[in-house]
């Protein structure tokens, strides 16, 4: 590739002005095009996503510090941010399991009906919240559900206590470590499996001393995602909670409580106290995200500059990264 | 490719692995999603077209799909705006531009419920510029517009991207060096190469405002003619009409499953010609 190689080679002061080694003049736009739709980009998203964000903080201090402290320290507050935990320490370690394991079975061999099963796998990103509660619901009901009324005789609860907040939310982050895992996993192909059985390794051995080490920063990525979902996930968790103060309230469903004002030491103030909480954990997902990001990239990259490795047959576009192609060009001459 | 693609592999695990991941999803997934249209089944089916034709579900269906296509109209073209700056452009609060792209898939949808009311109410940061000018947010079909653009903007952003940072330089050079002006490079060379990328985040924006509820029932409040699909299945199910809960939501699950179906066509389609 001649072309690219003269564009490369210009004075840094030109190629600098586009940031990256993008060529520019004739195939970047005029200084004021580019401030213009700067200033667009920033105005859109400083609108609608930084000052909502800022609001949450502002509102939860409107009433100063104390009541802020006294908003969290409210034993329903405090039983629900304790649900919300322990929802996240049941469903974030099954579903990281499935997708490790369902990463292993896809990424690793190769079967028919592979992209019926992807797809099977996404399902729960497709189907709408407040279905994914009511699905549960129909099934568990103790009134109306087809299982419900037998469990309910044998003295087991399930819709309108944490059993089916549990549930739903193991419906919902189902996806989320295994999505992450598959393409990085099918990209990684299997050759240095197979020279560690080869070379002795049991499968057990194999897989925690060679795949997953090749795969931590995706895995710690998707489990970070998984988490952010589990702890906020607000709409199946309503359907199946009943939404009783101290006992079946997750911290969403507790910020919905107080924010509609059910409740003495309720009001907007006190709802984005505990809102608060839930915003600083999704700017610690952004931040960790970032970072996981970048690390992933690379991780990517190396799987691509493997001579060996079989091209990613689903197709994803976090693969086609520029350092991959380059890559390939330098091998093939 | 055909010669690495052997039937036996040295790799153990195959079985069990398998027959986890497809218990796990049965258990969990697929029969309770097959039990939703077993029970839309058992109704009749005079109940079930009563329950999704009804004057109620029908203007909710008018309102989540008109200010679902609005919201993701809008975000196709400040998406677009967003994703071309943040692959093409370096300046100073890049990176942190990058990362805030996603806080819509962090933050708990209630929690951005709650923020995007106060901050469009009539006392709010944006809510006390917009009610003199006589435009209400709050409490109005607006707002549920103003809540699906904030959740969709992430999927259009984040599939821009990857197919902008593919574009070849040298293809932008030819047409330069062919004579074309910026502007018509961008229309005659890199819009129709993006299209498709453009055309999917479009779709799965939509898709996932099909679904929404947590951040649009406070901003678009309790009237009716705010009530979106979500939330008429939610009082349905609380009532309870489990009945026509269920006809709503398998007719919500066919919409979002074609959506689905688009969407593959079109990453076949941008695989294809991108």
């Amino acid at each position: 590739m001649p072309m690219s190689v003269t564009v490369s080679n210009l004075p840094a002061a030109v190629s600098s002005a586009a940031g990256h080694s993008r060529p520019v003049g004739a195939t970047t736009e005029p200084r004021w095009v580019r401030a213009v739709l700067i200033g667009v980009a920033v105005a859109f998203l400083g609108l609608f996503l930084l000052v909502p964000l800022l609001a949450v903080f502002v509102q939860a201090f409107e009433k100063g510090a104390p009541a802020f402290f006294r908003a969290l320290w409210d034993p329903d507050s405090r039983s629900a941010v304790g649900l919300t935990l322990l929802t996240a320490a049941v469903t974030v370690p099954l579903s990281t399991i499935f997708g490790l394991v369902a990463a292993w079975a896809i990424g690793k061999f190769h079967f028919r009906g592979k992209n019926v099963l992807l797809t099977l796998i996404d399902l729960p990103f497709s189907v709408s919240p407040v279905i994914a509660g009511l699905i549960f619901v129909l099934i568990f009901s103790g009134t109306h559900g087809w299982l419900g009324p037998s469990l309910e005789h044998w003295g087991i609860k399930i819709i309108f206590a944490v059993p089916g907040i549990i549930i739903v939310t193991m419906f919902v982050t189902a996806p989320f470590v295994a999505r992450e895992l598959i393409p990085l996993m099918q990209a990684q192909g299997t050759e240095e499996e197979e020279a560690a059985r080869v070379l002795g390794a049991s499968g057990w051995q194999t897989f925690w001393r060679v795949t997953l080490p090749n795969v931590k920063w995706a895995l710690l990525y998707g489990i970070i995602l998984c988490n952010a979902r589990a702890m906020g996930e607000f709409g199946a968790v309503s359907v199946v909670s009943g939404h009783i103060r101290g006992r079946t309230n997750t911290m969403p469903l507790h910020v919905e409580c107080l924010y509609n004002g059910s409740g003495a030491d309720s009001g907007p103030a006190a709802a984005f106290a505990v809102a608060s909480l839930l915003a600083v954990l999704a700017m610690l997902t952004l931040v960790l995200k970032s970072y996981l990001e970048w690390k992933t990239a690379r991780q990517l990259a190396r799987a691509g500059d493997c001579p060996d490795s079989r091209p990613n047959e689903s197709g994803t576009v976090a693969l086609e990264t520029t350092g991959r192609r380059d890559a390939t060009e330098e091998k093939s001459p | 490719m055909a010669i690495s693609l052997t039937r036996r592999s040295v790799l153990p695990g195959f079985g069990l692995t398998m027959g986890f991941t497809l218990l796990y999803l049965s258990f969990l997934v697929l029969i309770p999603l097959g039990g939703l249209f077993v029970a839309a089944a058992a109704g009749s089916w005079e109940e079930f077209a009563e329950a999704v034709t009804s004057p109620r579900a029908l203007a909710s269906y008018r309102l989540t799909f008109g200010a679902a296509l609005i919201g993701a109209t809008v975000n196709a073209v400040f998406g677009f705006v967003v994703a071309w700056v943040l692959v093409r452009y370096s300046f100073p609060g890049r990176k942190i531009l990058d990362a805030i792209v996603d806080l819509p898939f962090a933050l708990p949808t209630a929690v951005s419920g709650i923020a995007l009311t106060v901050v469009y109410g009539e006392s709010g940061w944006l809510g006390r510029w917009l009610e003199p000018l006589g435009i209400q947010v709050v409490n109005a079909p607006l707002g549920v517009m103003v809540a699906l653009t904030f959740i969709g903007l992430p999927f259009v952003v984040r599939t821009l991207q990857p197919a902008l940072e593919d574009l070849d330089p040298e293809i932008e050079e030819a047409a330069a060096s062919l004579g074309a002006s910026r502007w018509q490079a961008f229309w005659r060379v890199i819009f129709p190469t993006v299209l498709p990328a453009l055309l999917t985040g479009f779709a799965l924006a939509f898709a996932r405002a099909l679904g929404e509820y947590g951040s649009v029932i406070f901003i678009a409040g309790t009237s009716q003619s705010t009530e979106i699909t979500s939330l008429l299945m939610m009082i349905k199910i609380l009532e309870p009409d489990l009945v026509g809960a269920t006809a709503i939501a398998v007719t919500m699950l066919l919409a979002s499953f074609v959506l689905l179906l688009l969407i593959n066509v079109l990453q076949w389609w941008s695989r294809r010609y991108a």
